[in-house]
């Protein structure tokens, strides 16, 4: 339970506090609107009105949240200025950043429905008022006000010739209403999990739409349609005496003068405002990156479609693990991609793997003359602009006693900057050295040959250095090969002997299937009693949920595993 | 990532825009709206748009992932054969669908939705796209005789180093003995 707590406990603390205001916001502004001042509003409209405010406060909340988590230059911020104060939790919270994005666009969506629904019903029974022209009828007298000059109207529907769908295309709310509904749907439909990983561009225009979205939004409250009565008629119309005689209203006998209506200002922008002028900044930040100068200082293609980048910028500092977003203006001057950086932050320059395989990097590949075979001249190579580096999880490596580094695939990339910036911290027999963990393990799950052969050149030379130095005892990699062909299984028999393996070159065999994670869990807390084991996962979502899983089930009073995940 | 299928975006704007449709329609006809026939139509209509679009096609490249539970669907759209195939019949028939959605309030989101997927769906129709069923996988399984015959290239081999590199092409990574051998007799 305490492990559950550590891993977890802060994000469940932060969407309770955040389900908790929203719960609030939707109570307190229902209960709002159940009060005199509404009382006529209410004769027209019923429960539809308190039912179509409440989620309004609720939308101007969550459009208030949706765009913090997705400035990225702010939150690496928050996270530098945090991390001074050693709170990993705090940072971790932090990488979930895009979950909770999600998290408030859905929220959005639910408020949306519920508002929208209550709407219908709202022009239904303004409609119902103007249709029901009896004059001995309440909602009928409330309609006919406002037909005066210089008098405000509280049914915004004014003649019995038209009907809801021509209102709701002629005003203001009913326009930007349609507009801003329509872009949330579009969003929503195009970032679902297939069109986000899978054609990233139509996500990525489409979330555009943000602009219509945040415009509309402002002004969706400009016609001020809904209309209470003002605290000045209430004196000389008390609904609960006056309600009941409103055939004498304004007439000499009777106490009751004809009520006024006013509606309330648009308050939106006061919500989304600070919000939106972060994100402008935020771009702003952006466009100012993509016009640093950076140099390509060198281009390597590994045979297995990887194309690595070696790149140096004036002022650039990174941390072990972070990643970058790389445009190319010649490939396309709006989309960024990220990419995990694989150099160490010990080397004079910044590197990262690009694995072909789309149209974009298949583009990059063309420009970097990855299809030619003479060597391109560097005035040759294509410009580049760099946004970054931003932290991922990984920067708190150096934090456990014990780490285990899980690889799956080209999910290995962050790790080879955590093991380059080991092997320089230790050949540099760097002073910091107690900063560096006791013991890594690190596990590299991958279904192809093909994929280890750039990393394998890596893990080879930091094979070397070890046994040189003699340090071997600090660092145990486990490389799991999760599917072949008879071919290959042939090759792997005949050579099982042979000291060096025959995939990637190293001492440590490859090993053939899947780990068993219970068993490696129960070997790492008894080798590691009474210590907190950091478990780092870059690797698809179904490997999370089991290592995840393990970490709680394994954590018992002195060993603590503590899971963290990589987003990309 | 590969070349945009538009047709993945537009099922799930379709299938969005059924389930628009189909509360709307509920709505209409719950709270008797006027002309809550138009309601009563759209669920109807938005019953059918989701069940259409629910078994997502098949892609053309990559893996291809299934809606939970959809098999049933697939099996059930598929038999119209070229009706459901055609992207174009499906854009027509949305467009056609979308229309009566419009003379009522509730239902003129839906429509417009509908309408916008109707569009996505041309767009995917003259790039030459078209909807596949995602059937499970028959597992063909071969005669294992690789295993049962020698190796083709017997050691001795070169040093693994040298072989490292080519692993996919053994054929090409094989060593080639300098000296004449022949079996002892």
């Amino acid at each position: 339970m305490g492990n559950f707590v550590a891993n977890e406990g802060l994000s469940i603390f932060v969407i309770v506090v955040w389900l908790g205001i929203n719960a609030y916001l939707f109570v307190q502004f229902y209960l709002n609107f159940l009060v005199e001042k509404w009382f006529y509003t209410r004769v027209l409209l019923g429960q539809a009105l308190p039912w179509a405010r409440a989620p309004a406060a609720c939308l101007n909340f969550n459009c208030m949240l949706i765009l913090l988590p997705v400035c990225r230059n702010l939150l690496s911020f928050l996270r530098g200025s945090i991390q001074v104060r050693r709170k990993p939790h705090v940072s971790r919270q932090l990488d979930r950043n895009i979950t909770f994005h999600k998290l408030v666009a859905y929220m959005i969506a639910f408020h949306t429905a519920v508002h929208i629904v209550a709407h219908l019903f709202n022009f239904e029974y303004f409609m119902d008022a103007q249709l029901n022209r009896n004059g001995s009828l309440l909602t009928f007298a409330l309609s006919e006000i406002g037909n005066e000059e210089n008098s405000s109207f509280l049914n915004p529907i004014r003649s019995n010739e038209t009907n809801p769908t021509i209102v709701m295309f002629t005003t203001i709310a009913g326009l930007t209403g349609v507009a801003i509904t329509l872009a949330l749907i579009l969003i929503i439909t195009s970032s679902m999990e297939v069109i986000r990983r899978s054609y990233f561009e139509v996500f990525w225009y489409t979330h555009h739409l943000f602009v219509i979205f945040f415009i509309g939004l402002v002004f969706h409250g400009y016609g001020r349609i809904v209309r209470g009565q003002t605290d000045g008629s209430l004196k000389s119309n008390d609904p609960s005496v006056c309600a009941e005689r409103f055939e004498d209203w304004g007439t000499n006998g009777s106490h009751c003068a004809v009520p006024v209506f006013a509606g309330n200002p648009p308050g939106t922008w006061k919500w989304v405002l600070a919000p939106m002028i972060l994100y402008v900044c935020e771009r702003l930040v952006r466009l100012y990156r993509s016009h640093q100068k950076v140099v390509i200082t060198k281009v390597v293609m590994h045979p297995s479609k990887t194309l690595e980048l070696q790149m140096k910028k004036k002022g650039f500092r990174m941390e072990v693990g972070q990643y970058v977003f790389i445009q190319c203006p010649s490939v396309s001057r709006l989309e960024w991609h990220p990419f995990t950086l694989t150099s160490a932050p010990e080397e004079d320059y910044f590197s990262a793997h690009i694995r072909i395989v789309g149209d974009w990097t298949q583009a990059l590949y063309e420009a970097c003359g990855g299809d030619k075979n003479e060597t391109q001249e560097a005035w040759k190579l294509p410009k580049v602009a760099i946004d970054g580096p931003f932290g991922t999880a990984s920067e708190d490596v150096f934090r456990y006693e014990v780490v285990m580094l899980v690889g799956a695939g080209i999910g290995v990339t962050p790790f080879a900057s955590i093991l380059k910036s080991v092997w320089y911290k230790h050949i540099q027999n760097n002073q910091e050295l107690h900063s560096l963990p006791d013991y890594i393990y690190f596990y590299w799950l991958c279904p192809e040959t093909q994929a280890f052969e750039w990393f394998a050149d890596l893990l080879q030379s930091l094979e070397r250095q070890m046994a040189e130095k003699g340090m071997t005892d600090f660092l145990s990699y486990n490389i799991y090969l999760t599917r072949w062909k008879e071919a290959e299984a042939a090759h792997f028999r005949v050579h099982h002997e042979a000291e060096n393996d025959p995939i990637t070159g190293l001492k440590q065999k490859t090993l053939y299937g899947k780990p068993n994670w219970d068993n490696e869990f129960t070997n790492i807390a008894s080798k590691h009693p009474g210590t907190k084991v950091g478990v780092f996962l870059c690797g698809p979502p179904q490997l999370g949920k089991s290592l995840e899983k393990q970490c709680l089930s394994h954590s018992e009073a002195d060993v603590k595993f503590i899971f963290n995940k990589e987003n990309f | 990532m590969g070349k945009i299928e538009w047709a993945m975006w537009a099922n799930e704007q379709a299938l969005a825009a059924g389930l628009i449709l189909l509360t709307g329609g509920i709505v209409g006809v719950s709270g008797q709206f006027r002309g809550w026939q138009f309601a009563a139509y759209a669920i109807a209509a938005g019953a059918f748009v989701c069940l259409l679009e629910y078994p997502r096609s098949k892609r053309a490249k990559g893996t291809s992932v299934e809606r939970p539970g959809q098999y049933c669907f697939t099996v059930c759209v598929k038999a119209f054969g070229p009706l459901t195939r055609n992207y174009y019949v499906r854009a027509f028939l949305h467009a056609a669908i979308c229309v009566p959605g419009g003379f009522m309030l509730a239902t003129v989101l839906g429509c417009v939705c509908l309408g916008i997927a109707s569009l996505i769906y041309f767009g995917a129709a003259v790039r030459g796209e078209h909807w596949e069923p995602i059937l499970p996988r028959k597992d063909v399984r071969k005669p294992e005789d690789s295993t049962r015959k020698p190796p083709q290239n017997p050691p001795p081999r070169p040093p693994p180093d040298v072989r490292r590199k080519n692993v996919n092409d053994l054929e090409a990574a094989a060593y080639d003995n300098p000296f004449s051998t022949t079996a002892d007799e």
